[in-house]
């Protein structure tokens, strides 16, 4: 690298938006030379992090040094010419142009005298750094034909063309195989044997034990700790990602001889129709649902409740079979659904905290024609009271709350209709500590009135902390449930994997 | 009374004081009288429009449905000898056939409202002058309907019969929109379909109802309008008409993005449009100027709105930030 290396350091950034704290005076700093991993739960601040140094986001306070010089917010400009640079998760390749044209995207070479793209000399300077990278294909290759893991390479060496300094990974091998994995990891250690600094930011944690040279943990905005190279263990990373144990009650006995609320009977999705599911959900109880994302959780649950439809079987609540793709069947019956993707699904954001809890209840709340608006105001109250909903008023628009705040407002729509059953979907997703304890208590409150609750979750100590038994999903079926006393995550790991 | 509608009140206000100043004839009965005629004819449709605008779609085929069902409407009466009140049922169950259509194509089919009524547009337009072999549908002289002119284009104590239909309809339509269950599923609807879906609406049939209603509306409004023209050149009537409900519903605070908007905001955009038009002829400034007099105020106006919405969210920021700094750890509680 003709550039000397980076020494970049964010002191004290916060960046508040209405409602929700994304970054509390998070300090992080990077030279060139070393890789450091970056971990935290969703919703830790990762993302915002990212954005405050590729320049698309400003923080509200901070300052972000880099080579002795502070900015109290960087341009994506600016990130650019100190020789910042990222390769994405959801990769930006044009699969219109060949790797040379990607490459050079903004910065084509062009000849005299009409400006025309020269692409002998394209090819030219991108050869170089693909040979560099190892790369398995040529400049002149279109790059609509290359794998994923290939794409990413791609990114790095836009990177690389640019002269980064510092190149950060975002998650970039969630979906690539074994061996693709450790390319990259490959081409990581060699940027950082070549000067440059990599920020890398995954959720496995043994890629970031084998890699990392420091690790550096967020929660909830904030930082959680540092690790050096030889404190970095997995068990140690999720202490601090957590920051808390949580132990499982083992003494709690799980209710028995109660009613099905919910059974599943030879169900077959579309996303998997040859995989049918055999499944029942007995009143009081929370059904743990595991499995590794992309097993058919999430289908299997829009499936019941009528937005997907349904590829063969049935399904019933407290014997009542629902027509299939009819979510207003499904809530008649008395099941709900809390989705997977809150502000995409669960709530209209701009909707005040009321309108979006007397959404669904509206079948009651009416007299004739017209909203009945007291008693839609009254439910609010009621609601806000019940779930312990912080927000300054029922009338504010719900996009202004917390993760947290919002996703009780999710619950609230339907705990106003007194469901028999609710499936979640990774409910405590997004939402922070002390939020997640007050879901986790209510949902247990719940249970213990009665109500049948499947729980999907992808979070493995709450799966195991809250359940009282989990069904493993593998590939579209279920491939065995676990009782209490054998919950344990080696034996849900064993059946997730297949 | 929602800000934006304050806002815009005002601004009808201040424009009505500044052509009164300037030209005291705007304050005359005969004028005022005619402008509100003109208020309640093209304020007909545009609240029609403004119900498929709330769900995040367009309507494009207005202007060709008011001539369509006024040329099958001048015939049914004229040449058909069916009754006017009868031929008014009909003009309106069409207008519903036509909404249905229009429903079904965008969410059984899943068309973009944007294609399906530009097609709308192009095949009314094209029927209608197939229809009266592109010549003109018209009452003979001698063609007298008493009965339906006082109805449609009378006046009582000199207030147009059109504004008093306008007004009915925009009361009708603020409860259904403002107050209704339907009223609340629509705006849902239009914020956003998925979670409208997970709340056990029924957004398909909402969404078909919204062009039903817009559609039998623009029937009425096709009555209207082949009264007080008198005469239907099925080329050219009712052409653009389209846009101007779609700037009526914008600057009445409807987002073309759907879920926004009021009833009271699209009845002030209506006057407003007709009080810019009425400034137009009044103050002298060339009748050429008139489309780019709109397009301008309404420009203006929106972009006055986006600022102001800005603002608001920055100051919404920086009250979190200093409640932040203010030593509380978790603003909201999560």
């Amino acid at each position: 690298m003709t550039k000397p290396p980076i020494a970049l350091s964010l002191t004290d950034v916060t960046k508040v938006y209405p409602g929700v704290v994304a970054l509390e005076r998070v300090n992080l700093s990077l030279t060139g030379g070393e890789i450091v991993g970056l971990i935290g739960e969703n919703g830790a601040g990762k993302s915002t992090l990212m954005k405050v140094l590729g320049g698309t986001i400003a923080p509200n306070a901070g300052t972000i040094t880099v080579d002795g010089h502070d900015h109290a917010a960087l341009t994506p400009r600016e990130a650019n010419d100190l020789g910042i640079a990222f390769v994405h998760q959801e990769l930006n390749t044009f699969g219109n142009l060949d790797v040379a044209g990607n490459i050079l995207l903004g910065r084509e070479i062009v000849s005299a005298p009409f400006g025309t793209l020269d692409q002998a000399a394209m090819v030219r300077t991108v050869r170089p750094i693909l040979d560099v990278l190892g790369a398995k294909f040529a400049p002149e290759d279109s790059a609509a034909d290359l794998s994923l893991a290939d794409q990413q390479i791609l990114e790095v060496a836009k990177a690389l063309s640019m002269k980064a300094r510092l190149v950060i990974f975002d998650e970039p091998t969630s979906s690539l195989t074994v061996s693709e994995t450790a390319r990259l990891l490959g081409v990581m250690r060699q940027l950082r044997d070549d000067g440059v600094a990599v920020l890398f930011i995954s959720h496995r944690l043994a890629e970031i034990e084998e890699v990392a040279d420091r690790v550096v943990v967020l929660r909830d905005g904030k930082n959680a700790g540092d690790l050096p190279r030889a404190d970095i263990s997995k068990p140690r990373m999720v202490e601090l990602m957590i920051g808390r144990n949580i132990g499982r009650d083992a003494s709690r006995i799980a209710p028995s001889g109660t009613a099905p609320v919910l059974e599943f009977c030879a169900v077959s999705t579309t996303a998997y129709p040859s995989s049918k599911v055999d499944l029942t959900l007995y009143g009081g109880e929370i059904l743990g649902l595991a499995g590794l994302v992309g097993a058919g959780r999430s289908e299997l649950a829009r499936v019941a409740f009528g937005i997907d439809p349904r590829n063969g079987g049935e399904v019933r609540v407290s014997g009542i079979t629902l027509a299939p793709d009819s979510v207003a069947s499904a809530i008649a019956a008395g099941l709900c659904l809390v989705p997977e993707n809150r502000k995409e699904e669960g709530l209209i954001l701009d909707f005040a905290v009321r309108e979006n809890i007397s959404l669904p209840n509206l079948g009651r709340l009416r007299r004739g024609w017209f909203v009945d608006r007291p008693a839609e105001r009254d439910l609010g109250t009621a609601s806000r009271d019940r779930l312990g909903i912080k927000t300054a008023t029922l009338d504010g628009a719900v996009a202004s709350l917390s993760g947290g705040n919002q996703q009780k407002v999710v619950l609230a729509k339907w705990l106003a209709m007194s469901p028999k059953v609710i499936i979640m979907d990774e409910p405590t997703r997004g939402i922070d500590v002390g939020a997640k304890r007050e879901v986790y208590a209510l949902m247990r409150a719940l249970a213990d009135t009665g109500v049948g609750i499947l729980m999907i979750s992808s979070d493995m100590e709450e799966v195991i902390g809250i359940s009282d038994r989990v069904a493993v999903m593998s590939a579209g079926r279920v491939a065995g449930i676990l009782d209490h006393d054998v919950i344990s995550e080696p034996n849900i790991l064993r059946l997730a994997v297949g | 009374m929602q800000k934006k509608d304050i806002g815009l009140a005002v601004l009808v206000l201040t424009v009505a004081a500044v052509v009164a100043a300037l030209n005291p004839r705007f304050l005359s009965p005969i004028n005022l009288a005619n402008t509100a005629n003109l208020i309640g004819l093209f304020g007909l449709f545009s609240i029609a429009e403004a119900f498929v605008i709330v769900t995040a779609g367009i309507e494009l085929s207005v202007g060709s449905v008011i001539a369509l069902l006024g040329v099958l409407f001048v015939d049914m009466i004229v040449n058909q000898g069916v009754p006017w009140p009868i031929a008014t049922v009909l003009v309106m169950v069409l207008g519903a056939v036509i909404g249905l259509l229009h429903g079904l194509l965008v969410t059984k089919m899943k068309l973009q409202p944007f294609v399906v009524t530009l097609c709308g547009l192009l095949i009314y337009r094209g029927i209608a002058r197939f229809y009266t072999a592109d010549g003109t549908a018209g009452f003979s002289f001698g063609d007298s309907f008493p009965w339906l002119e006082w109805v449609i284009s009378g006046r009582t104590s000199g207030v147009p019969h059109s504004i008093v239909a306008f007004g009915v309809v925009a009361v009708a339509s603020w409860f259904l929109l403002h107050r209704t269950v339907f009223g609340r599923h629509l705006f849902a609807v239009g914020k956003n379909e998925e979670a409208a879906r997970f709340a056990g609406i029924n957004t398909t049939r909402v969404i078909i109802l919204a062009y039903v209603i817009c559609s039998v509306l623009t029937g009425l409004s096709a009555v209207f309008f082949a009264m007080y023209t008198r005469s239907i050149h099925p080329a050219s009537h009712g052409s653009f008409y389209e846009l101007y409900a779609i700037a009526a519903a914008v600057l009445g605070g409807f987002s073309l993005r759907g879920g926004e908007g009021s009833i009271v905001g699209v009845v002030l955009g209506v006057i407003l449009l007709q009080v810019l038009q009425n400034l137009v002829n009044l103050l002298g400034i060339p009748s050429s100027l008139n489309f780019a007099v709109m397009g301008g105020v309404i420009l203006i106006g929106v972009i006055a709105d986006t600022q102001f919405a800005r603002y608001r969210t920055a100051k919404r920021q920086a009250a979190a930030l200093a409640s932040l700094n203010a030593g509380r750890a978790e603003p909201s509680g999560g």
